[in-house]
């Protein structure tokens, strides 16, 4: 039975031996989400509605469900939070066509209700932190994250815009390589620098929550499942025992 | 009296089929070797892990949404909107690498002790099938959520085929019954994996365990727990009484009846595995990245590539086989031979001695390097391909195929240790 | 069918923990099998109560709200067809509307809210199809009664306050579906007063 543990326990730790560094080169920023705080999630729905969802849709989630996970009352999701007729049940789409927006934007602004499945929290905390003046770009900015970015700085009237610091380097091949190693705020947004990360700390836990809303209570499941399964482990290995008796 | 209905009861089922006769005939007097080890845990895993698939899937089935238009909204219908959706998916999804899990450790515990040797061969070769149905499968399962991994996972896959000389561009037109994958492959997938695979599936695990029981259980040992009639002693025979069918012709040592002693083994094993299974489950569904992956969360987009493709894990080593080669054919060749050649091991393998125990250092070195090879080209698979993981998984591939050349070569006059008369526990 | 030698009481006893222990266990799991049937949040969505202006329905006018897929039945009454409610009971199967087919609040004479506003399912209890609304011409039903719903499958007959006839195939009278008003002219189909 020792045996039966390390071999499963072992096949199961193979898994990390696969992980590979994924998302390249670029440093992403712990993004410390809580997903019990709901206030927090409250500030990060604000946000989104606000600013993103006249582009982005979150079309797999209802707002009453979010209204719900959220603790915010029903007729205030109502008023202040759905921009659009939609009835409190209905998936979160926006009105933007998508034909038009792709001739705008190159390509229609994903949905995001999986985003922080697709990219993880960090990478989101990062790239919405990482924007800066770019005048060679369409939207006048630019992301160390996301290079050649295709949307414009929606939350720049809360950070400001924030101006490069590059380092270049020459290879052996004599061609130079402009590196954005710094990035400098202007301070002229609506937030400080601290504030400003929280509250995309708030809607990276928003979109964090989207992505899977029963993850709480998965875990929560989790720990009785796992509490009596290991009651049944014991009794039937007393079981076994009790029987085996009879052969040694 | 209820005890007297009950009795009635069965005598009466008992006089129109055999129920009581099968059941002694396979679980309460089937002879199975008292040396059994963990190693013998997985077979009733993997029966275990059948079932979970077939029933979650059954249940995914109806509120999947099998069209290239819905597939991938309907997932997220499933993790959403349906009460309990979520924790069926990940169910199956979890489902799906635990299988793989158990049956590689279930062919590990044939490979070293013998099992697939003579009389045992059939035993393998429906293995076998089963485990070539499950590759199937799964990989037509892993469409079905029609994410960007499965759109372009199945794209690399199907166009292995075209490799195939003359007939290979047709041939991936037929199975993709379009130009590109659509939602005429999707449906077809649909088809076989909900329907086709898993009847094939059932099929061949009732012919593997019939194969099984008709010549019985190996051992750790890998001696033969059925002698020549009259030959054994009272003292090896036991206490225990087994069925006609096989105590009738053969003398059985150092056996015990299957139920109770190996089910009340194999109910620990399963609460052992549960336990493992369900902290993955409520834990970690998305197994670092492995189980699913994170790509797979954005919807299959005919014109944008993931940055790095990789199969799931369970198909690495074939994969990291078939890019090992510098030509497509040539690949392809080996990448189908990497299981073909599987199938021949009852045959390449031309000693009479089984069990590792008691075979010679070049076999136990000869299985130690296949392993390290296996696990090496599992993990080469999984990453991106670089010159110098390339020439790695050359040297794998070579260790791999090597195995069998080696096996073939040495087992002819393979100098064994002398096999104990009992099993030894 | 037990092939084991001893059978003791600690035996007995292990046996019948693990049988419980494994049962509670099956039963646990069957439960996200079983509730996964439920409707969904989409079905419940789609389910939702409904909301109707009334504000602009004419005497005698007949509007039509889809409600869980159902025809919702709201009919502006005028006084001549209350004054002839009143003198039905006789030609009735359930005139006091005895039988639950209505919520606590419209089982009354006119098996309403408010009297000149009839809400009702607009499915026969028969076998299901919707009936007729006939403002002016059901005296060809049932004669001197001027206004009712005739279903056209079956011929069965209801009365203004969705009450049916007798000798007719439908047992029951029609269902009036929880509503409330939420203000004068809106009326929430679907949900109780004081539900959330």
């Amino acid at each position: 039975m020792k045996k039966l543990m390390i071999a499963l326990v072992a096949a199961f730790s193979i898994l990390p031996m696969f992980a590979v560094a994924a998302g390249g080169n670029v440093h992403l920023d712990k993004a410390n989400y809580d997903l019990s705080d709901k206030a927090s999630l409250q500030s990060g729905a604000k946000l989104f509605m606000n600013y993103c969802i006249a582009c982005h849709s979150t079309g797999y989630q209802r707002y009453g469900r979010v209204a719900t996970d959220l603790d915010i009352p029903e007729q205030l999701m109502k008023e202040n939070l759905i921009f659009t007729d939609s009835k409190i049940g209905d998936l979160m789409h926006n009105s933007m066509n998508k034909k038009e927006a792709a001739q705008w934007f190159g390509a229609p602004p994903p949905d995001l209700t999986l985003v922080a499945r697709v990219r993880g929290a960090d990478w989101i905390y990062t790239y919405l932190r990482s924007f800066y003046a770019d005048e060679s770009r369409p939207f006048g900015v630019n992301n160390t994250v996301f290079p050649e970015v295709g949307m414009p700085h929606v939350l720049e009237e809360l950070q400001g815009i924030s101006t490069p610091t590059f380092e270049v380097t020459t290879d052996k091949n004599g061609v130079e390589h402009k590196k954005v190693v710094s990035l400098t705020s202007d301070e002229s947004g609506e937030m400080s620098s601290d504030e400003y990360d929280e509250a995309v700390l708030n809607l990276v836990n928003f979109l964090v929550y989207a992505g899977e809303p029963n993850k709480l209570e998965r875990q929560g499941m989790g720990v009785w499942v796992l509490a009596f399964l290991f009651v049944l482990f014991i009794v039937s290995y007393l079981l076994k025992k009790e029987y085996w008796r009879d052969i040694h | 009296m209820l005890k007297k209905l009950v009795l009635d009861g069965i005598d009466w089922v008992d006089a129109r089929i055999p129920m009581t006769d099968t059941w002694n005939k396979h679980l309460a007097q089937y002879p199975t070797p008292v040396n059994f080890n963990f190693w013998y845990f997985f077979g009733s895993l993997a029966m275990l892990v059948l079932v979970n698939q077939i029933l979650t899937g059954i249940w995914l089935t109806m509120h999947y949404n099998p069209s290239a238009e819905g597939a991938f909204a309907s997932i997220e219908y499933i993790m959403r909107d349906v009460p309990y959706g979520w924790l069926l998916r990940y169910m199956h999804s979890t489902g799906a690498s635990a299988f793989f899990v158990v049956i590689y450790l279930h062919m590990f515990r044939g490979l070293i002790y013998g099992s697939y040797q003579k009389p045992r061969e059939l035993i393998w070769i429906f293995g076998m099938l089963i485990f070539l149905v499950l590759m199937a499968e799964a990989f037509m399962g892993y469409l079905l959520p029609w994410g960007q991994m499965s759109f372009w996972g199945a794209q690399v896959i199907i166009s292995l085929f075209g490799a195939i000389p003359i007939v290979g561009d047709d041939l991936t037109l037929w199975i993709r019954g379009d130009y590109v994958i659509s939602g005429a492959t999707l449906n077809r997938f649909f088809a076989l994996h909900v329907v086709a695979l898993p009847l094939a599936l059932v099929g061949l695990v009732f012919l593997h365990i019939i194969a099984l029981h008709e010549v019985g259980s190996n051992n750790p040992d890998g001696v033969e727990i059925k002698q020549k009639k009259g030959t054994a002693s009272e003292e090896a025979k036991g206490k225990f009484v087994f069925h006609e069918q096989y105590s009738g012709k053969k003398d059985i040592i150092d056996a015990i009846p299957f139920h109770p002693y190996f089910t009340v083994k194999d109910i620990m094993g399963v609460s052992f595995f549960l336990f493992c299974f369900a902290a993955v489950i409520f834990f970690m569904p998305e197994g670092g990245g492995y189980l699913l992956e994170a790509p797979n969360f954005e919807a299959a987009n005919g014109l944008k590539t993931p940055d790095h493709i990789a199969p799931v894990w369970y198909y690495t080593p074939y994969y990291a086989i078939l890019r090992a080669i510098p030509d497509k054919l040539i690949g392809v060749v080996f990448f189908g031979g990497s299981i073909a050649i599987l199938f021949l091991l009852p045959w390449l393998d031309r000693c009479n001695v089984k069990s590792i125990r008691y075979r010679s250092w070049k076999h136990k070195l000869n299985i130690t390097q296949f392993i390290i090879c296996f696990i090496v080209l599992g993990v080469l698979g999984a990453l991106p391909a670089t010159p110098l993981l390339t020439t790695v998984a050359q040297v794998a591939s070579v260790g791999y195929f090597g195995f069998f050349i080696a096996l073939w070569v040495y087992s002819k006059n393979e100098k064994t240790k002398p096999l104990p008369t009992r099993l030894t526990h | 069918m037990s092939n084991a030698p001893d059978n003791s009481g600690r035996r007995k006893f292990l046996t019948l923990t693990t049988g419980v222990v494994g049962a509670v266990g099956a039963a646990a799991v069957a439960v996200p099998f079983v509730k996964s049937w439920s409707p969904s949040e989409k079905a419940k969505a789609a389910g939702a109560p409904v909301s109707v202006d009334i504000s602009k329905i004419q005497p005698g006018q007949l509007i039509r709200v889809e409600w869980r897929g159902k025809p919702v039945w709201v009919v502006s009454r005028t006084q001549k067809v209350l004054d002839e409610l009143a003198t039905l009971d006789s030609k009735l199967r359930d005139p006091a509307s005895a039988e639950a087919q209505q919520p606590d609040y419209a089982t009354n004479a006119l098996r309403s809210l408010k009297s000149e506003i009839f809400l009702a399912v607009g499915i026969c209890t028969h076998l299901g199809c919707s009936p007729t609304y006939l403002p002016d011409s059901f005296s060809e039903q049932v004669e001197g009664v001027e206004s009712g719903f005739f279903c056209p499958c079956h011929g069965s007959k209801f009365d203004m306050a969705g009450r049916v006839f007798q000798n007719v195939p439908a047992p029951l009278n029609l269902v009036i579906p929880p509503h409330y008003y939420i203000s004068d002219t809106q009326i929430l189909i679907g949900q109780d007063k004081g539900d959330a």
